[in-house]
């Protein structure tokens, strides 16, 4: 699934009900990120369920493989979108583009609490740095 | 303010819902499945407002609003009589012996930051203990903690039982001649465990300990006697609550604190009104409770805080505790039906009307987030207490708080709503 065809789905159930119920799917379907990652290092701050990311740097071709998980369920399938709008892509194409504006043509802007959006543009911070570092 | 229980009915908890416009609206369409009106469940983070508070901003705002205590025109005049009338009502609510140990503060939050800095900041010297406890919310942590560091005083924390009550069995180890504040909360924010304030406050004494009271969850559903008028009823120092858990508007809370403490130590904010004169190079101080009131003060909520009072004290404290105590039961007796679901606190008689919960596999913020969608509303999260959170091995809880206008019906909401959450999250 595209970030298009989740955009679209999300167009047509309308409610946030049953929005709600496919990123609990999607968390559902996150890959388990493995214990030993789970560290102070990995921690998410400002995340109110504790949340954990890792950006890897690859090369040929050169891009950010991102992993993350959470307590929550609902939060896993925030962390599936964000990956699958960030990860494995270019360093170039991380920094065009801003999950901001795909969280808010899913409508997720208005059913996220301020305390989850600081959670999560933490997290797009901190990608958005490792992508810089690796172009500089 | 106590009436006699035998003289009125219980509490008619329909018609006190109808005196709050906001429970009978219902919810938008699009975020919650059904039109109902929330069942809201979140009061000992805010409660919400009946139309008498509302009603009476509005008045002040339309009819005789002027800064307080500076102009002798009418509406300055008439803006002064009803904030002492709400200091009056106040200071016989809490118990107080006089209205000048009354002080307006923003909140909770400040009146407890006005301890730690203008008691704590004048008398705590090295070598001297503050003792807080580990069901303490962060304003009752932080603020001591700042000046223990200032002041090279030590923190100490007063261990919990295993059924989370303060381990009174152990506070000779805690309480000695060297602690010269005790800052405990009356009903934790949390476990809503009720603390026994009154021989907390007579063991501080005894050591030469003063006491310091977070009270801001128990005012609004429980008698409060800070100067000790009931015969075995030890007084306390210092007292602290907020406007908007008692039915109140936001930014305005009480420091309550003896007259010959508040006398004795330094003011908090410098500024307009505090001062009794200002020459060049120095300052001389207000009595109190304008010595704490500098600025301009929130004169709008201040006096809608006095009828949030008389609206509790005309329902009757010994009603709503009888009610709350019933629907904490209640609830107690429902969650116990949901598999793998522990209650973070207390039996009920030990408690004040607050359950909080975990369900082992399923995350507090997709609990609370599922209940949003089936209109039932809750906190998650560490609600500002980390050091409990770590020992209670959860890194977040979900919290269910009452109030006046809880039904049995939104106890049967949650449970619903928790049944609704786990058929989403734990996959059978």
């Amino acid at each position: 699934m595209t970030i298009e065809d989740l955009i679209e789905e999300f167009d047509d159930l309308g409610d946030w009900a049953d929005q709600c119920e496919v990123l609990i799917d999607m968390g559902r379907d996150l890959p388990n990120m493995p214990d030993e990652l789970k560290t102070e290092g990995t921690k998410v701050h400002g995340c109110q369920s504790n949340v954990w990311m890792v950006a890897e740097v690859k090369s040929e071709p050169l891009r950010i493989e991102l992993t993350a998980d959470s307590d929550a369920m609902l939060v896993r399938g925030l962390l599936s979108v964000v990956l699958m709008v960030y990860s494995n892509r270019s360093p170039q194409e991380i920094l065009a583009t801003d999950v901001r504006e795909i969280f808010s043509r899913l409508g997720l802007d208005r059913h996220l609490s301020t305390a989850r959006k600081n959670g999560l543009s933490g997290m797009v911070t901190r990608v958005r740095a490792v992508a810089a570092e690796a172009v500089a | 303010m106590t009436t006699d229980m035998s003289q009125r009915p219980p509490l008619d908890v329909e018609a006190v819902r109808r005196d709050f416009p906001i429970l009978n609206r219902p919810l938008e369409s699009g975020r919650h499945r059904k039109g109902k009106p929330p069942a809201f469940l979140d009061s000992g983070a805010s409660a919400q407002k009946p139309r008498c508070v509302i009603d009476r901003e509005r008045e002040v705002e339309e009819q005789f609003f002027a800064n307080a205590y500076r102009g002798i025109y009418y509406f300055g005049a008439r803006v002064d009589e009803e904030l002492e009338a709400t200091r009056s009502g106040l200071a016989n609510f809490i118990g107080a012996e006089s209205t000048d140990e009354i002080i307006f503060t923003s909140g909770t939050t400040m009146s407890l930051n006005i301890v730690a800095r203008a008691w704590g900041g004048k008398f705590l010297e090295s070598g001297d203990e503050v003792l807080i406890t580990e069901m303490e919310h962060h304003a009752n942590i932080v603020p001591w903690q700042m000046v223990c560091a200032e002041r090279g005083a030590t923190l100490r924390w007063l261990p919990m039982t295993e059924d989370r009550r303060l381990d009174m069995s152990r506070l000779d180890e805690f309480l000695t001649p060297k602690t010269k504040m005790l800052a405990v909360t009356s009903m934790s924010n949390v476990l809503g465990t009720v603390n026994p304030i009154s021989e907390l406050a007579r063991r501080a004494h005894d050591v030469g300990s003063l006491i310091c009271v977070d009270a801001a969850q128990s005012v609004p559903h429980m008698m409060t006697d800070a100067s000790g008028q009931h015969d075995d009823v030890e007084p306390v120092d210092f007292l602290t609550f907020s406007g908007h858990k008692l039915y109140g508007p936001t930014g305005v809370g009480v420091l309550y604190g003896r007259r010959d403490l508040l006398c004795e130590m330094n003011p908090f904010l410098g500024g307009g009104h505090m001062i009794s004169q200002v020459y060049r190079d120095h300052s001389t101080w207000a009595d109190p409770p304008a010595k704490f009131e500098a600025g301009t003060l929130p004169i709008v909520q201040a006096i809608a805080l006095g009828a949030a009072v008389e609206y509790v004290a005309d329902l009757g404290l010994d009603r709503i505790h009888v009610h709350e105590s019933d629907l904490l039961s209640y609830a107690h007796k429902q969650l116990a039906t949901i598999p793998s679901l522990t209650i973070h606190g207390p039996d009920p008689e030990h408690k004040g009307a607050i359950c909080s919960f975990t369900i082992d596999g399923a995350a507090a913020e997709d609990m609370a987030n599922l209940l949003d969608i089936r209109g039932v509303f809750v906190r998650h999260g560490h609600h500002c207490a980390m050091p409990l959170h770590e020992v209670l091995g959860v890194p977040a809880s979900v919290r269910a708080s009452f109030g006046v206008y809880n039904s049995r019906g939104d106890i049967d909401r949650l449970v619903d709503g928790l049944h609704f959450a786990l058929e989403r999250l734990v996959v059978t």
